[in-house]
């Protein structure tokens, strides 16, 4: 993991004083809410409907089990216990005060972590796939180039009143598990024909009320050219996107209006001037960062794990756990594990301060004191022994964290919606938890098998609903909560967005319009191994639509 | 509303220019980039300073041939959210070599104040609350990440050539505020990232 040297230190302390000077100044009355509010947003400090949220970024996704502990220590003593993890990997505070937050602030700074610009219209938090390091299918590491962006866009000066919000991915593998086609910057790891790394560039993707897929403006862009490259972009955003309309705002819609080619054009030329310039990497830069991430102590161990069998054997739900919940490895032996914060019935995404303690002593025991957070509001444990993966699940059993649903149709993605959220139109979190008890029978889970079920509570799409093979989108008609379906998005490499289905479902009924859908895909699906998006991109919306609107 | 210029407090010599009859005054004169296309040619041999004004839409690129004639470039924020000015500032700095003052005008807050004086900002037009204020918002960070239109070393500069973390926050600087290095070429050089 990246560790913090005396800069890093120096740096987030000297934030943490800023902001306490800022809030004494508004709780002394010296600054109105509108004069704080973008003083707090760069902190990641929301109102909402209730109270104050706190968004602390956790970068790339990656704490340490001393970090995850700090989080739960949080949640008990500034929060009601819990808190919540999103799909930009980062996690939320729900209930601080105000007087508060900076003493929360320099809890974070005393483990390396802070907020700031997990709000406003900055550079966000960059994501990366969450199994990066260990992935069987891995190119190459994105942790070390988000570490490195994580750097330049910390404070930049030029680029933290951008037109709109700025959200950076980066992937390490040809499968797409960072979601790159939906951010207004994808990058996808790859090696030239010498086998260098380098990024294939993708601009312009966003979600909100018009969602767009990225597009490709550089077929490959050496390493060490990343950071002028990235500058060239956004110097050319802040230019000249769009400042008179907040909903064409994003990058997404300058690209579009000024078409690939002349974008991809306008970066080349402003990038010609910068490129050998100051945010070259120098040789070493790239090797100083990758140190952080060297592997840990793997032992050498055989793939076969003869009493991994037995004990799946023995256990129908921890053998469906490892069904669902495990992944390969690149290391012989080891085992990536899912820890699904998705409960039968629960909020997703939620965690209480116990079983945040839970997973550090976990991954203290059995990895090698590392977590993940995952796009999908799940932790991930990078590197477990199989022959420990029985004593991880019974574990995690005992803390409640065994669900074996990762995948599955109630690995659910959901905002917090009208519950908490001042944007939303309609509650989210009822709705997902509503379907997740309609699907909890396991057995049925595993025979619907891996299908993408996103909720989210209006137009802005925190919950990535049109990306989703299922999206569903709360409206408000009339004052009455209304959920539009789509179906056929997909959030992988071959990303796509969905199909709006027909007229929306109230509160009553959209459980079941959910349900019909999956019933129709195992009608027609072509056996068990034919995943719900291929079936859908064989027959199309025709046959769903029919069904849902038979009644009718 | 004071004008801050290298940290201190200044009279401002500048007269801003707003219609075609006050042209024809003598002394510094501030002119909109419109007035100063239109009446361009008689400008040019002017007696005397002349500082263009570009409103946030109006980009450098308008009068890059031009910035010689100037001694004052004013960037006009009309809320503190448009940021476009930070851009043009470094591209004045950075790629056209401007040398002369680089005023800040309009809506700006004095939590930004740090960030302008790394694009290449100069001189501000700021409200007696953002003014006074100013140290306090330039002195809280004593190092950056990134490299910018501002001479101190990026914090990957100090790593790599062992420069220490400079003052602490504690120590917030009584003494004016250092304008930006003149050559940004030679930053560039002495600062590789």
């Amino acid at each position: 993991m990246y560790r913090y040297d005396e800069f890093d230190h120096t740096f987030v302390t000297q934030r943490v004083a800023q902001f306490r000077e800022q809030v004494a100044r508004r709780i002394a009355g010296e600054l109105t809410e509108d004069e704080f509010k973008p003083l707090r947003l760069m902190n990641g400090l929301y109102l909402q409907l209730h109270a104050y949220m706190l968004r602390v970024a956790i970068p790339y996704g990656t704490l340490s089990s001393r970090q995850l502990r700090q989080l739960g220590y949080i949640a008990r003593r500034y929060d009601r216990g819990y808190g919540h993890f999103t799909t930009r990997q980062n996690i939320q505070f729900n209930w601080p005060t105000l007087k508060d937050v900076p003493d929360i602030l320099a809890d974070l700074a005393a483990v390396e972590m802070h907020a700031i610009q997990t709000s406003g219209n900055c550079i966000r938090n960059t994501t990366a796939d969450a199994t990066a390091g260990v992935a069987a299918d891995e190119v190459a590491d994105s942790r070390i180039y988000c570490e490195i962006i994580r750097q330049w866009s910390t404070l930049h000066p030029e680029f933290s009143f951008l037109p709109r919000k700025f959200k950076i991915a980066v992937t390490g593998s040809g499968r797409d598990r960072a979601v790159t086609a939906a951010h207004d910057i994808g990058l996808r790891l790859k090696l030239d024909a010498d086998g260098n790394p380098g990024f294939e560039v993708l601009v312009g993707g966003g979600q909100g009320r018009t969602p767009i897929l990225a597009v490709t403006i550089r077929e490959f862009l050496p390493e060490r050219h990343l950071l002028s490259y990235l500058e060239a972009i956004l110097r050319v955003y802040n230019q000249l996107g769009r400042r008179d309309n907040i909903y064409k705002a994003r990058i997404k819609i300058l690209v579009r209006e000024t078409g690939r080619d002349e974008f991809a054009r306008l970066v080349e030329e402003e990038w010609a001037h910068i490129r050998d310039g100051e945010l070259r990497l120098p040789d070493g830069e790239i090797e100083r960062i990758q140190a952080y991430f060297a592997p840990p102590a793997y032992q050498a161990l055989d793939d076969a794990c003869p009493e991994l069998a037995v004990q799946r054997a023995g256990n129908r739900a921890f053998d469906a756990w490892v069904g669902s919940n495990v992944e390969a490895h690149k290391r012989p032996g080891y085992a990536v594990v899912t820890i699904s914060l998705k409960p039968h019935g629960g909020i997703p995404g939620d965690a209480s301060a116990e079983q945040m303690e839970a997973v550090a002593d976990l991954a203290d025991r059995y990895g090698f004191g590392e977590i993940r957070v995952t796009y999908k509001q799940n932790l991930l444990l990078p590197d477990i022994r199989k022959g420990d993966l029985f004593a991880l699940w019974q574990g995690l059993v005992a803390a409640g964290l065994a669900t074996a649903n990762a995948h599955r149709v109630t690995d659910i993605i959901a905002c917090p919606g009208l519950d908490y959220c001042n944007l939303a139109n309609a509650r989210a979190i009822p709705v997902a938890q509503a379907i997740s008890e309609r699907f909890a029978d396991p057995e049925r889970e595993r025979a619907i098998g891996n299908v993408t079920v996103n909720i989210s509570g209006c137009i802005n799409a925190c919950a990535h609903h049109h990306v989703a093979n299922i999206g569903i989108l709360g409206v408000d008609k009339k004052g009455k909560e209304f959920y539009q379906v789509t179906l056929g998005g997909a959030a992988d490499e071959n990303a796509a967005i969905g199909d709006i289905v027909g007229p929306a479902f109230d509160e009553d009924r959209i459980a079941d319009a959910v349900e019909t859908v999956v019933d129709v895909y195992l009608a027609e699906r072509r056996g068990a191994d034919e995943p719900f998006i291929d079936t859908y991109r064989r027959i199309g919306l025709k046959p769903f639509k029919e069904k849902l609107y038979a009644a009718h | 509303m004071p004008l801050i210029k290298n940290g201190a407090r200044l009279q401002d010599p500048w007269f801003a220019v707003a219609t075609e009859e006050e042209l024809d005054r003598s002394g510094p004169m501030l002119v909109p980039l419109a007035l100063w296309q239109e009446h361009r040619d008689r400008l040019v041999d002017r007696v005397g300073p002349i500082g263009i004004r570009l409103a946030s839409h109006e980009s450098p690129a308008a009068i890059a041939g031009d910035l010689e004639r100037f001694d004052l470039v004013a960037l006009e924020f009309p809320k503190f959210t448009d940021g476009r000015a930070f851009s043009y500032a470094r591209l004045l700095r950075e790629r056209h070599g401007f040398t002369g003052e680089i005023r800040a005008v309009g809506h700006v807050l004095r939590d930004q104040i740090a960030f302008l004086l790394r694009c290449g900002f100069d001189a501000f037009d700021l409200d007696e609350r953002a003014a006074a204020g100013w140290q306090a918002a330039t002195g809280a960070f004593s190092a950056w990440y990134q490299p910018a239109a501002d001479a101190d070393a990026p914090i990957p500069a100090r790593r790599r050539y062992a420069v220490p973390a400079r003052a602490s926050v504690a120590v917030i600087r009584s003494e004016p505020v250092q304008p930006p290095a003149p050559e940004p070429a030679a930053c560039a050089a002495n600062w590789a990232y």
